[in-house]
């Protein structure tokens, strides 16, 4: 499922109604039909140059600039056209060359100096050099509100300085070790001097010019995005296996809203691989020999982010408790794609600098209610607990940007039911997300957040910065101000597991499940693999 | 006939203002704002600074007084000027006509188709002598109605598409694309049609003037068809307007589960995240057309019914 945040699909209602009527009967009619051989095996054949693959995605964030938009559904095609300054290591978190062959950090990481590849060329021509490094991080800061990731990277950006023609030093007024990650993600891709001219409107509708190996070539909102390979393209990540141009002469996304429409399309052949599969969809995929892929999403998993400046919640008891109380596998087998974990920290197991603390974020009612017990909450006539009075009783507000977020939470409803807290859902419009985290009128809210870097903790979570949780002031602060000022992998990783600890002891948020990006590919695509934050990377994509 | 007509365009504005106005009101009584939804942010938990989303409110007006925003954006909309839209940037007017055409096209298949099926199945349930196989028929247009539009949508995708690949499953390309969403648009519009119109043709064929057609040796197709049907088909024609509105909300539906750019998914893109400008077009579009639709039908009636004159004078019909 695409759950990245901004702009994203909406599965509605009826979505989720189509969905269980087109799985009855597509086992129904499929029912006959032969299962077919199982997921190819690569390597097989050699890879070949050529065709068009169509890739179907739920949504149209309505934009085509990659440093503007979030969602998923338009990242998978726009991460294409843009190359990074880095890429990043799916498999170690670890920051490796693109189109900076190499970079130094000063100590205190307030200095980022990039050395160039040299022969880099952007689409139209232009070339890619420590200037258009410049001008990209002084326009990106101008989109303001409209870039909401790529600021929050460039969070006090000082300047560039031109070195020289290929080396370009990127200054903060603080630490921000986080940086060098951020230069590996789709919204501090580079684009031309042109593109930079543009207004921002001008740039969502036209798309802007990037260096990537793919170029977009024709975008028709809530239709379609086609790419078309670039020719002379020879600075692929040094990631990728192939080097020079990408194999597949055109990328086709399709924009197909009814996930039950999507899988059928891709079962019939119609497309080659579809976006946001959900556990209800695996069943007739995999009958029908799709090969189902599936990463979970690096950054701060599916949580209760409770507000903890409320009463209720401002008592420790309560909030562990809570974390208790959550039989996260329940949730993760029940509601999420077959190979979804439940939370074991705040961050997902495919973020770097994760720490395993099992031990911690775990499962027991019984532990629950003594904790609530101890802490004089004696249950009431219906079973909820009440102290002095009052009841336990908390609203949870969510947004319906996932499929999943309802069924997860009417798991956590019952859950907390059995150990005497009561919960109220509450559906929120989209549009009024920000109202409510910054006025604070919150109990508790749903959702997670995609980011392949810890800092995100800092972000959600320091009571220096927005403090959407109301955290009361703690030595969390000054460790998430210590791992962003240091560049030293082991040092980072001390204090990485000390904030993820502190935030388990203390049960400030209440990590629930990871996000699983599930995608059905068929049979004769090859090598359709996931970047570090669980995107997708096309470069190396070919079809037998 | 002059008054007349001017005196429907003075009605055809104030129609068009309230609904305009009304849409505003609502969308501004609406928790949330536009332009957090646009900053996307904050969706899921990422926090958005404060003073850009203030920054952005300004850029786009939402600043303004209720009132002041108001006055501007209908004083834009009276020139054809619906703003650009919050979400995407785009003017509305470039939205609605890249999605228009699409929408026009899957809307007038299916009218036709249900305006064939609709007259062919109220024609067929009214004919038979045999009581049982009339009654069978008559039920037909009350299943036609009750489906929801969706579910007839999923399963001919699943029969005409996934099982034998007869048309795509989803897309606006060509002829093949436009068969099953028009299908599916026109059973419940042609089925409410086969409804009223099966109900008034068995009301004609009691009339005095069918026996005497039928006394005068006319067939009994000619009579149902050249006699019965030509005066039943007014009760039918007055549902134009509905038909028109039923199409263009059928289309939301339809639009999303064949994938197709047009009206109905600008729309719900646009009411998802509060595009104020786009959803105002839209709302002014629907007006127009259910507008227009009723100013045909009450001028072709006359035509149909010499009875009927289009009055000059204070007392005008329908």
């Amino acid at each position: 499922m695409s759950h990245r945040p901004y702009r994203r699909q909406l599965p509605t209602r009826p979505a989720m109604w189509t969905r269980a009527v087109v799985t009855a009967s597509a086992l129904l009619l499929l029912a006959a039909c032969d299962s077919g051989p199982g997921p190819a095996s690569a390597g097989a054949a050699a890879p070949r140059s050529g065709g068009t693959l169509t890739f179907a995605v739920g949504s149209d964030a309505g934009c085509v600039d990659p440093q503007q938009v979030g969602s998923n559904d338009t990242i998978y095609s726009l991460r294409q056209i843009v190359d990074s300054l880095t890429d990043q290591d799916p498999a170690t978190g670890k920051v490796v060359p693109w189109l900076a062959s190499s970079w130094d950090i000063s100590p205190d990481a307030t200095t980022f100096t990039f050395h160039l590849r040299p022969g880099v060329t952007f689409s139209d021509g232009t070339p890619v050099n420590a200037q258009a490094v410049k001008d990209n991080f002084d326009a990106a800061l101008k989109l303001g509100a409209k870039a909401t990731l790529a600021i929050g990277y460039l969070s006090g950006y000082a300047g560039t300085t031109v070195v020289d023609e290929l080396t370009a030093a990127v200054r903060f007024h603080r630490p921000n070790a986080q940086f060098l990650q951020a230069t590996s993600t789709f919204s501090l891709g580079l684009v031309s001097e042109s593109s930079l001219r543009k207004t921002p409107d001008q740039r969502c509708a036209e798309g802007v010019v990037g260096s990537g190996p793919f170029v977009l070539s024709k975008y028709v909102a809530n239709q379609s995005i086609t790419l078309q390979r670039r020719s002379g393209y020879e600075w692929g990540s040094s990631l990728w296996k192939k080097t020079g141009e990408a194999y597949l002469d055109t990328v086709v996304f399709t924009v197909i809203p009814e996930s039950g429409v999507r899988s059928g399309s891709l079962q019939s052949g119609q497309v080659d691989a579809i976006g946001s599969v959900g556990l209800a969809d695996e069943s007739a995929l995999k009958g029908s020999g799709v090969h189902l892929q599936a990463r979970a999403n690096p950054g701060v998993v599916f949580n209760l982010g409770l507000n903890n400046s409320r009463p209720l919640l401002r008592d420790p008891a309560v909030r562990r408790a809570i974390l208790l109380a959550i039989d996260r596998r329940q949730i993760a087998d029940t509601v999420f794609p077959t190979t979804s974990k439940p939370a074991t920290s705040i961050l997902a197991s495919t973020t770097p600098y994760y720490t395993n603390l099992s031990a911690q974020v775990r499962f027991d009612a019984t532990e629950a209610k003594s904790a609530l017990d101890g802490d004089g909450w004696r249950p009431g006539d219906d079973g909820i607990r009440v102290k002095d009075g009052s009841r336990l009783t908390l609203t949870v507000d969510w947004f319906a940007n996932a499929a999943t977020n309802q069924p997860s939470l009417e798991l956590i409803q019952q859950q907390l039911k059995a150990v005497g807290v009561e919960i109220t859902l509450r559906e929120l419009p989209i549009a009024q997300v920000t109202q409510v985290q910054q006025s604070g009128d919150f109990d508790v809210l749903w959702g997670n957040l995609t980011r392949a870097d810890p800092d995100i903790l800092r972000t959600l979570y320091s009571t220096r910065l927005a403090n959407t949780y109301r955290l009361p002031a703690s030595t969390l602060d000054a460790v998430l101000d210590d791992q962003a000022a240091t560049a030293d992998t082991v040092k980072r990783q001390q204090l990485v597991t000390q904030a993820q600890q502190l935030i388990a002891q203390n049960a400030y948020a209440i990590p629930v499940v990871e996000l699983t990006t599930e995608l059905g590919v068929a049979r004769d695509v090859r090598d359709l693999g996931f970047e570090a934050s669980s995107r997708i990377q096309l470069h190396d994509t070919w079809k037998s | 006939m002059r008054r007349y007509l001017l005196r429907r365009l003075g009605q055809a504005v104030a129609v068009l203002w309230a609904a305009y106005t009304a849409t505003f009101l609502i969308l501004d009584a609406l928790p949330g704002d536009p332009v957090s939804a646009m900053a996307g942010a904050g969706l899921d938990q990422a926090p958005v600074d404060p003073t850009q989303l203030a920054a952005l409110k300004k850029e786009y007006g939402f600043d303004k007084p209720l009132i002041l925003q108001y006055v501007e954006y209908l004083g834009r909309a009276v020139r054809g000027d619906f703003g650009n839209s919050v979400a995407t940037g785009r003017p509305v007017t470039a939205t609605i006509a890249e999605a228009l055409p699409q929408t026009l096209a899957l809307t007038a298949a299916a009218a036709v188709l249900a305006v064939l099926f609709g007259t062919g199945l109220a024609v067929l349930a009214t004919y038979p002598r045999h009581r049982f196989l009339r009654q069978l028929l008559m039920s037909l247009p009350g299943l036609g109605v009750s489906l929801p539009t969706f579910w007839i949508g999923l399963m001919l995708v699943q029969l005409l598409s996934f099982r034998v690949h007869l048309f795509p499953a989803f897309g606006n390309d060509g002829l093949r694309g436009l068969v099953l969403p028009a299908v599916t648009l026109a059973v419940p519009t042609g089925a409410q049609l086969a409804q009223v119109l099966a109900k008034s043709l068995s009301t004609t064929l009691d009339e005095p003037y069918i026996q005497t057609a039928r006394a005068k040796g006319a067939g009994p197709l000619r009579v149902h068809i050249g006699h019965a049907l030509r005066n039943a088909g007014l009760p039918a024609l007055t549902m134009l307007g509905l038909v028109v509105g039923n199409l263009l909300a059928g289309s939301v539906v339809v639009e999303s589960v064949f994938s197709r750019n047009g009206i109905g998914r600008a729309t719900v893109g646009a009411v998802t995240v509060q595009d104020i400008p786009v959803v105002q077009g839209v709302v002014v579009l629907g007006a127009t057309a259910f507008i227009l639709a009723n100013l045909v039908v009450d001028l072709i009636y006359p035509l149909l019914d010499p009875r009927i004159v289009v009055a000059t004078d204070r007392r005008t019909p329908a």
